[in-house]
């Protein structure tokens, strides 16, 4: 029987999967047969059948939120993180530039007015308010005036002679102020503590500004001390050495 | 990659996958038979395909691409692995049946359209995974053999084979309802026009 021939095929007819040639050949003969037909009837009814059946499950509401969510933001997380850790690195960057800056600024601010309490000091027509080149009347001079004590240095055998002191401010903090000379430079020396300045400082010697004087500063036992003066760095660095081996 | 590139793909993956989404639970679902499962298995194939989706290249079949990601994410589950061993060894080897009486009787083949849905579902849950799959590709998805070749990565005359078993085992389990339901209408006096 003919029909039998294309039984086989009966699927993949039906299924639209014949070359295109076949198909039509097949066309042909299913408007021709009736048991072929019907048969290509049945199936393709049983396919819709299968087609609306087969449609059943549908996804809660909450999952597809769920998954549409999860969809959306995974990688668009990653991608926020990275802009979360570009802004954190940029305001951490920017805190450390400001912290920075800041400090430097407050430092520069410190010597700066440090010089400006030296050539102040020295224009004065009263500079110091204890005259005495003894350590032992300046020293006790500022019991009472400052809340700190210090040590001044034995200054025999050297070629720095102590004019006298005066009380000072810096940042509102109140320090000694002692006047040296060497070779007729006059060279300042300020004392405070360390704690009650605000601007963190570093030991090192400098240059202020663009004025030409030179500053060594340092901390000990709680002290900063600042040496400055137009004397010679060496001048400033061997008197700054004599406070350090006296404190 | 960079953002803007992780951002291009996401979106190509959005557009390419939310679509899928409905398509993909049903499917899940009629291969897990159970909801809490077809969400997981939904769930992972989304976490697999995006996670792969570098791999996947723009232009070719992505619905093929995900179909396979969760049927081999199902086949490798616990509930995956315990029905596939079922499976015996010669499943597509087994010779073509005698073509049962019902395809050969057309009035009682037309039935099947008219028999209600939970009957054909029910028939269709009990098909083994295997024709199972091949027949909700095929009839539901209506993807074409090349498609389904794709997806189950096995030869086109494979996806005939099981296509035609599958058809087959439907038919043969939906047989005794359908007469029976012949025999009810012609008792009612229902049975117009067939």
């Amino acid at each position: 029987m003919v029909c039998e021939s294309w039984k086989e095929r009966l699927d993949t007819y039906v299924d639209g999967e014949l070359p295109q040639g076949e198909m039509r050949t097949f066309d042909a003969h299913v408007s021709s047969c009736p048991s072929c037909s019907a048969n290509v009837l049945s199936r393709l009814q049983l396919k819709r059948a299968i087609h609306l059946a087969g449609k059943r499950f549908t996804p809660s509401a909450e999952f597809r939120s769920r998954m549409q969510q999860s969809i959306a933001s995974k990688p668009r997380r990653v991608f926020r993180l990275g802009w979360m850790l570009a802004a954190a690195v940029v305001l951490v960057v920017g805190i450390l530039t400001s912290t920075y800056l800041g400090n430097r600024s407050g430092r520069d601010q410190v010597f700066s007015e440090i010089a400006d309490l030296h050539v102040a000091t020295l224009a004065s027509s009263s500079p110091v308010d204890v005259v005495s080149t003894d350590r032992h009347t300046v020293k006790p001079w500022f019991q009472g005036k400052i809340p700190f004590a210090f040590n001044l240095p034995e200054l025999q055998n050297t070629e720095f002679s102590l004019l006298g002191g005066r009380m000072t401010y810096l940042e509102q903090t109140p320090g000694a102020h002692l006047i040296y000379d060497v070779r007729k430079h006059h060279i300042s020396v300020f004392i405070f503590q360390e704690r009650s300045l605000a601007a963190k400082l570093t030991d090192r010697s400098l240059k202020p500004g663009n004025l030409s004087f030179n500053m060594q500063t340092w901390t000990q036992g709680g002290l900063r001390y600042f040496v400055i003066g137009d004397a010679s760095t060496a001048d400033i660095d061997n008197l700054a050495k004599l406070f350090q081996a006296a404190s | 990659m960079d953002a803007s590139g992780a951002n291009l793909q996401l979106d190509s993956f959005e557009e390419l996958a939310i679509p899928l989404f409905d398509q993909l639970y049903n499917f899940a679902h009629w291969l897990t038979q159970n909801r809490d499962e077809a969400e997981d298995l939904v769930q992972e194939t989304y976490v697999k395909a995006l996670k792969g989706f570098s791999s996947f290249q723009l232009g070719t079949n992505f619905r093929a691409w995900i179909y396979r990601i969760l049927r081999n994410t199902f086949l490798t589950s616990r509930k995956g692995l315990k029905v596939t061993m079922t499976v015996p060894l010669d499943f597509d080897d087994e010779e073509e049946g005698e073509e049962s009486a019902i395809e050969r009787d057309t009035p009682e083949a037309l039935l099947l359209a008219r028999s209600s849905h939970a009957l054909l579902q029910k028939a269709i849950d009990e098909l083994p995974v295997h024709f199972r799959e091949v027949l909700l590709l095929c009839e539901v998805e209506e993807m074409s053999y090349q498609e389904i070749s794709d997806t189950l990565a096995v030869p086109i005359g494979t996806v005939m084979s099981r296509l035609s078993r599958a058809r087959r085992t439907l038919r043969s389990q939906l047989r005794p309802h359908l007469q029976q339901e012949a025999g009810l209408r012609i008792a009612k006096g229902t049975n117009h026009g067939l």
